[in-house]
């Protein structure tokens, strides 16, 4: 087959690994693609007939102009922020977890109980039980994966998968059958929630925003200068080692993702409550993958994380300004997204291999 | 018994996207490479086949230009993954974004562009999708329905399975590539080109994906554009290939289990089990996971991912 080389030629172009880059450079060099990968984002604007500059400028100014505009924005920081630092716990551990979605559904689905049935207690009491009951939630859907992985090595990515459609099929049976809302003339749908079960705004934003920037700090501080955190990296790093080291791998990893889930599924409380005021099939709506990719663009780094969000909700909420104003398809914003992706996807590479050229003339 | 066979046979219908779907993704796992971006690549195939079929009236022409658009949307992750390393994971949940966006955003723009409120197959096109008998094997009762009497795509797709079928057993090509999926070290000692495998058959699976998203916009959609029409069947075809064991002919029958699945609702009778559609909805999930679960308990070396499979390969770091 011509698969297989007879000659032993050297390559014309092969890729070398190169010494750690200084983290100034790699900034820079992050910072370079990030701009190419606008420029080349504006290049596709272009091609569909619009000014690149108009379309980014009204994205942008469309975020933030007004209050409405601003309340929606942070709508949609929130959830994303939380769940990006939900599974930062779970990647950082090395532990693919793709389960964010369900996680989220199922924190959704354990505050809606309280948020539709045991809205009688005290506003604040309500907001911390549910809040509590979405973190439960959560943490029982990143248990089971974790669960299943350290006892019979169950592949984690497959199975957080599938957890992320049974969760999203409970709430379509809820919505159907047992929670469905008799004043709703027979379409399925849960109720919406009473104005004691929603979650107010804290300087004219929903209030989510402080739990995210707290969360922010304290998922920091945890992975930077706590015992669990750096138990975390270690096994991140190598089970052996964590192992050598007298560490219960075991229990790590499954206190790890049951807090991880826990994050998660606060978001989907904070959505529920905050935004959506009610349970629905799209409470995740995509975010739990997103987060993904937010949190891997943001090297797990809260604070990094804090801004890659910002960022992503800018497109996705500006998508939606300038469809309004330029008769784009909101689905720009996906395709948007994925172009800056790939080119900091691409990026990444550079910081640690670099190409070699063969040498004119060395090999016959 | 007719009720049965028609069961059956709406099993068969609805499990022949996620036939190519799967046999796409067993083709890229086999070179090593687990891509999460099988939905997007579906979505691509699906917009580029139907804007083909609507504009030239050809299945093969929109058949060849869903596998050109799938290979397109495959050789973006390859370059990432294999040329640059990129991670896996991260490579393929974007192209799922990117190629779910992309299917919608030119979806909407060919609908703006033609003035149209929907897009709209021609019946001319569309009776060439129609079911075809096949002589003689066609009349045998029950059975010759069954089997034999389908839409294009169902044939292409099971003839489509046991070419790969034999490819991955039975072929040097086939066993080159497992051996860059299962040890790529190995394989890179052994003389095997690994970018060459690991781009060929990440671009074939691509191809094939693509496909199956065009059967899901011209055959399943009723020849209308729906926009996000792959709607999840290609996280399910990521799931059916650990059903099917990283088997191509395994494919075709858990293909079609999982179409049963997805019809099931509408046989079963109401009066006999009343079971919420929702429950119905979530079995192929719950099952692929329990079989997950059941294959990583027995621990069988037959049953499981082939070893290199989401790790990226450096020579210099083996």
């Amino acid at each position: 087959m011509n698969s297989v080389r007879t000659k032993n030629h050297e390559p014309f172009i092969r890729v070398v690994k190169k010494p750690e880059m200084p983290t100034s450079k790699a900034v820079i060099l992050r910072i370079a693609s990030f701009v190419l990968a606008i420029a080349v984002g504006g290049l596709f604007i272009l091609a569909i007939g619009h000014n690149p500059f108009e379309v980014y400028k009204e994205m942008v100014m469309g975020c933030f102009r007004s209050k409405i505009a601003l309340q929606g924005t942070v709508k949609i920081i929130v959830p994303l922020l939380i769940t990006s630092l939900g599974v930062t716990l779970a990647y950082k551990m090395k532990f693919w977890n793709i389960g964010a979605e369900g996680q989220m559904l199922m924190g959704g689905i354990f505050a809606s109980y309280f948020a539709l049935f045991q809205n009688d207690m005290p506003h604040w009491a309500l907001l911390i039980v549910s809040f509590l009951a979405g973190c439960i939630g959560g943490a029982i859907w990143g248990i089971i994966p974790a669960f299943f992985k350290v006892k019979f090595g169950t592949n984690e990515t497959l199975f957080t998968l599938m957890l992320n459609y049974i969760a999203l099929y409970i709430i379509d049976f809820l919505r159907h059958e047992t929670w469905r809302d008799p004043g709703a003339r027979g379409f399925p749908k849960i109720a919406s929630f009473a104005s004691n079960a929603r979650i107010g705004a804290v300087f004219d934003l929903q209030g989510g925003w402080v739990v995210a920037l707290i969360m922010v700090v304290a998922v920091f501080v945890l992975l930077k200068y706590t015992k669990f955190g750096y138990e975390i990296s270690v096994v991140g790093e190598s089970q052996s080692t964590a192992r050598y080291a007298g560490m219960s791998v075991k229990k790590v990893v499954i206190l790890t993702m049951a807090l991880s889930g826990a994050i998660c599924g606060s978001a989907g409380m904070i959505k529920a409550m905050g935004s959506d005021y009610t349970l629905t099939l799209g409470l995740a709506d995509g975010v739990g993958f997103t987060a993904i990719i937010v949190a891997w663009l943001g090297q797990l780094n809260p604070f990094i994380i804090l801004l890659i969000t910002i960022f992503f909700s800018i497109i996705e909420k500006g998508s939606g300004v300038i469809q309004s104003t330029f008769n784009i398809s909101v689905f720009t914003s996906d395709v948007l997204q994925g172009i800056i992706l790939f080119f900091i996807i691409a990026s990444e590479f550079f910081t640690r291999y670099s190409f070699a050229f063969k040498k004119g003339g060395k090999s016959k | 018994m007719t009720m049965f066979i028609n069961f059956l046979y709406a099993a068969i219908t609805s499990g022949t996207p996620l036939m190519f779907g799967t046999l796409g993704e067993i083709i890229t796992e086999k070179a090593g490479n687990l891509n999460l971006g099988v939905e997007g690549m579906m979505a691509i195939g699906a917009i580029a086949g139907f804007y083909v079929g609507y504009t030239t009236n050809s299945v093969i022409l929109a058949v060849i230009a869903s596998f050109v658009a799938g290979i397109f949307a495959a050789l973006i992750y390859a370059f990432l993954t294999v040329t640059l390393k990129a991670n896996q994971n991260v490579t393929g949940l974007t192209l799922t974004i990117f190629g779910i966006g992309l299917s919608n955003f030119l979806g909407d723009y060919i609908r703006t562009a033609a003035g149209e409120t929907t897009l709209q197959l021609s019946t001319e096109f569309t009776a060439k999708l129609a079911t075809y008998k096949i002589p003689l094997l066609g009349d045998i009762p029950y059975i010759g329905h069954l089997f034999f009497d389908h839409n294009p795509f169902v044939y292409f797709g099971v003839i489509l399975c046991i070419i790969a079928g034999i490819y991955v057993k039975y072929t040097r090509a086939g066993l080159n590539m497992r051996a860059v999926g299962e040890n790529p070290a190995a394989a890179d000692a052994a003389g095997i080109n690994i970018n060459f495998v690991k781009y060929f058959n990440i671009l074939l699976g691509g191809g094939i994906c693509g496909i199956g998203g065009a059967y899901i916009s011209l055959v399943l959609c009723g020849g209308v554009w729906t926009q996000s029409c792959v709607d999840g069947l290609g996280w399910i075809a990521v799931a059916l290939v650990i059903f099917a064991n990283w088997n191509p002919f395994a494919c075709i029958l858990g293909s079609f289990v999982f179409g049963a699945f997805r019809v099931l609702k509408f046989y079963v009778p109401k009066e006999v089990i009343s079971i919420p559609d929702a429950i119905f909805d979530m079995l192929p999930f719950l099952i692929t996971a329990i079989v997950l679960v059941i294959t990583s308990i027995r621990k069988s070396k037959e049953r499981s991912q082939p070893a290199g499979c989401g790790v990226n390969y450096f020579r210099e770091e083996r």
